[in-house]
């Protein structure tokens, strides 16, 4: 298949150029000006819009096994090549929870059959996600676990997280933490501050955060472990890594689409489609989250794409779950957000959610370069659109981005040199 | 002059103008003297349909409503929901569904869940009066408060009201906040740290960590009720402590330069929060503010009926204050 006359964009090499995209059997077999496509191939004529190595999500929630109402793993597939996506790494709290190889061969073979987006799954760090007995980490690892964590909850042993970070080290795997210390965290359903005060909503305190951040950093300088922190969403977490990171600790982080853009009036009229943990947080968290993505503290944009059943969010506040679903707005959210204000240019913007996040975790991806799979993602960056939950793939519609205009789309999307997603 | 709208919801003050604060406030005055009568009843919400639906243990303002519902002519249904085995948010969307069906002319709902009142009010037509959502608003209570403190000193604007205890997890604190504000009146809070919501500052009112430093402060001591759960968890040591370091007793009141109205929303830990004696004692409002609780409640129930504003002038021209 040929890309002719797009502006490549690929923060692997630094590349930023108008250009063809060749692809054959399923690789990036050249990228250059005034290639020429094979008898029989595909061309689609890209002018005026950007070609870039295909989006990676570090963190989706998708409900199969257990709660298919919600998505599956081909409904996430279908959502994920909608919003640019070629690969996304789904966590293990599904019913039963994903803490063994057969569990994780289940979500490899669901990801075949679907045959959209790569799904990567990751497997959980203790069994049952019940924070006591390790998982096992080889054999998930053998039958394809791209990481391990517990997220949904955070790894409260300090114990249980080091044994972790040094048992994963023989499989160079990452641990995912959401971090979160329990027990200042009890019951809150908001960011502590004065809107949480106002509303009378119980609010789960920055510093519940910034400990368990604290105490993994220290915890992978000790093992030489490599942690990852999830869903990053105050200053003072910020602080931590940036700390961490010139002391060369081996310490990852990433941040959503939503925090980076809204604050915890989201949360004002009981709005559950705001209700999500990490909370969101202060204007002064987002202006410096937004500064650390830039800056490298914060590796990679990740959504943790979290769907519910419409009738679940229908609640007073401390009912509903926490999450919302982001894989088909989390381009056009941070590239209206972030590229369209002038705080990102757009090789910034897709190396945090492509060649950044691929790094992370290791995966194959994140690049066009010759040789490399052929996942690539072609925007539109000029389209205007509002969010209408209703045209979602997701078989859920649980966004706080709803009615909201935003800019820019994908318009195709390739993964191993076949089209998962055409506008 | 046309009076301003209440709108279709009663949920808190926090969004009221203090036109519509003064316009209930002085509808009340007239309801008064009905509570006074050997037949206590007037005809004006005959015909009528009110479900009180109490998803929360209450025994003063359920029958404050229910009385204040009687005295005015209207139908009314008692709801206790407690306790179900589905879950909360379950049932209130379909209770919501249902009442809906049943074509009721008003919901008065006290919910464990702050919002809970908005979430309903968002969903039916009906008019919807919060008894009480979780720690969010409890908007009778306060404007019963602010009624007896206009009767104690004819005048809310410039006084200092301290509201005393518990201030994180009251719904009375938060809607009495707001409404004094409103209202002109200077207002502080008073009670250890750990009982004090973050930011509450930023609210425009004076944090006091000393009750001594409260009384030499206060006109108005507004204190609040002490749930024993609130030792369970750990936000305070005892109950023994809590009444050593902020019970309202009258060797502390002494220090005051001048008398200080009590109030409390009930019911009363006697020995915990307040002393028997400051309860009992002269400057307590504590019964006269049960007996607003109903006038305050048929008002509110009047007005939001679509009732007209000029009782509340009739009643200024007859020497109502303020």
């Amino acid at each position: 298949m040929l890309l002719q006359g797009g502006r490549v964009i690929d923060p692997s090499r630094d590349l930023d150029d108008p250009a063809d995209v060749l692809i054959q059997d399923g690789k990036i077999a050249a990228v250059g000006r005034g290639l020429s496509a094979p008898d029989g191939a595909l061309i689609r004529n890209v002018k005026g819009k950007i070609v870039a190595p295909g989006l990676v999500d570090l963190h989706v929630h998708l409900r199969e096994p257990g709660n298919e109402d919600e998505e599956t793993v081909a409904s996430g597939a279908r959502a994920a090549a909608a919003g640019g996506f070629t690969a996304i790494c789904a966590m293990p709290n599904t019913d039963p929870v994903t803490d063994n190889q057969a569990a994780v061969g289940f979500i490899v073979r669901q990801s075949g059959r679907a045959g959209l987006a790569r799904v990567h799954p990751i497997g959980a760090v203790s069994i049952g996600q019940r924070g006591e007995r390790l998982a096992e980490f080889g054999e998930m690892v053998g039958a394809g676990a791209v990481a391990v964590s517990d997220d949904g909850k955070p790894i409260v042993s300090s114990h249980l997280m080091r044994t972790a970070l040094e048992y994963a080290r023989t499989f160079d795997i990452p641990v995912a933490d959401h971090c979160e210390e329990p027990t200042l965290a009890a019951g809150g359903v908001m960011h502590e501050g004065l809107v949480s005060t106002r509303l009378g909503l119980k609010g789960i305190p920055a510093a519940a955060e910034e400990i368990m951040v604290a105490r993994d950093v220290v915890l992978a300088e000790l093992t030489g472990g490599h942690v990852h922190l999830c869903h990053m969403s105050c200053r003072g977490s910020i602080a931590l890594i940036r700390e961490a990171k010139e002391r060369g600790i081996r310490v990852t982080a990433e941040v959503t689409p939503h925090h980076l853009t809204l604050t915890d009036y989201a949360c004002e009229e009981y709005d559950t489609h705001a209700k999500m943990n990490p909370p969101l947080r202060e204007a002064a968290d987002v202006a410096a989250l937004r500064g650390a993505l830039k800056e490298g503290v914060i590796d990679c944009i990740a959504s943790d794409h979290a769907p519910h059943a419409y009738d679940e969010k229908e609640a007073a506040f401390d009912d509903a779950p926490f999450g919302v679903v982001g894989l088909e707005t989390a381009f056009a959210v941070a590239n209206t957000e972030l590229v369209e204000s002038g705080i990102f240019t757009l090789p910034e913007l897709i190396r945090r959610m492509s060649t950044d996040p691929a790094r992370v975790f290791r995966l194959s991806g994140g690049t066009l370069a010759p040789g490399a799979v052929g996942d690539v993602a072609v925007f539109d960056t000029t389209a205007k659109w509002s969010v209408d939950p209703a045209a979602f793939h997701s078989k859920s519609r649980n966004t706080p981005f709803t009615g909201r205009p935003l800019t820019g789309r994908a318009v195709l999307t390739i993964v191993a040199g076949t089209i998962v997603h055409e506008l | 002059m046309t009076a301003p709208a209440l709108g279709k919801d009663l949920t808190g003050l926090e969004h009221m103008t203090p036109e519509q604060i003064r316009l209930i406030l002085d509808t009340a005055e007239p309801f008064k003297e009905v509570s006074e009568r050997p037949i206590k009843k007037v005809p004006a919400l005959r015909g009528k349909t009110i479900v009180n639906l109490f998803f929360e243990a209450s025994t003063r303002t359920r029958i404050s409503f229910e009385f204040a519902e009687k005295r005015l002519s209207a139908d009314t249904v008692n709801v206790a929901a407690t306790g179900s085995s589905v879950s909360k948010g379950e049932t209130l969307v379909d209770t919501a569904r249902n009442l809906e069906a049943m074509r009721i002319d008003m919901v008065v709902i006290r919910h464990p869940s702050s919002g809970a009142a908005e979430f309903l009010g968002d969903r039916i037509a009906s008019n919807v009066i919060n008894a009480g959502d979780g720690k969010h608003e409890h908007p009778t209570q306060a404007l019963l408060d602010l009624l007896t403190i206009r009767d104690k000193h004819g005048k809310i604007e410039g006084l200092k009201v301290c509201l005393v205890g518990d201030v994180l997890h009251s719904r009375v604190a938060r809607s009495n906040l707001w409404g004094l504000t409103k209202l002109g009146a200077e207002v502080a809070v008073c009670g250890p740290w750990t009982l004090m919501p973050r930011g509450i500052e930023e609210l425009g009112v004076t944090v006091f960590g000393r009750l001594e430093e409260a009384i030499e402060w206060a006109d108005v001591l507004n204190v609040l009720r002490l749930q024993l759960e609130r030792m369970e968890k750990g936000f305070i040591p005892s109950l023994r402590e809590y009444y050593r370091v902020f019970g309202v007793t009258p060797e502390r009141l002494e220090r005051s330069p001048k008398p200080i109205t009590i109030m409390h929303p009930g019911p009363m830990n006697r020995g915990v929060e307040i002393d028997s004696r400051v309860a009992d004692g002269p400057h307590s409002v504590i019964l006269d503010q049960v007996t607003n609780g109903v006038a305050v409640r048929m008002a509110v129930l009047y007005l939001l009926a679509g009732g007209r504003a000029e009782l509340a002038d009739a009643a200024k021209r007859g020497g109502g204050s303020e």
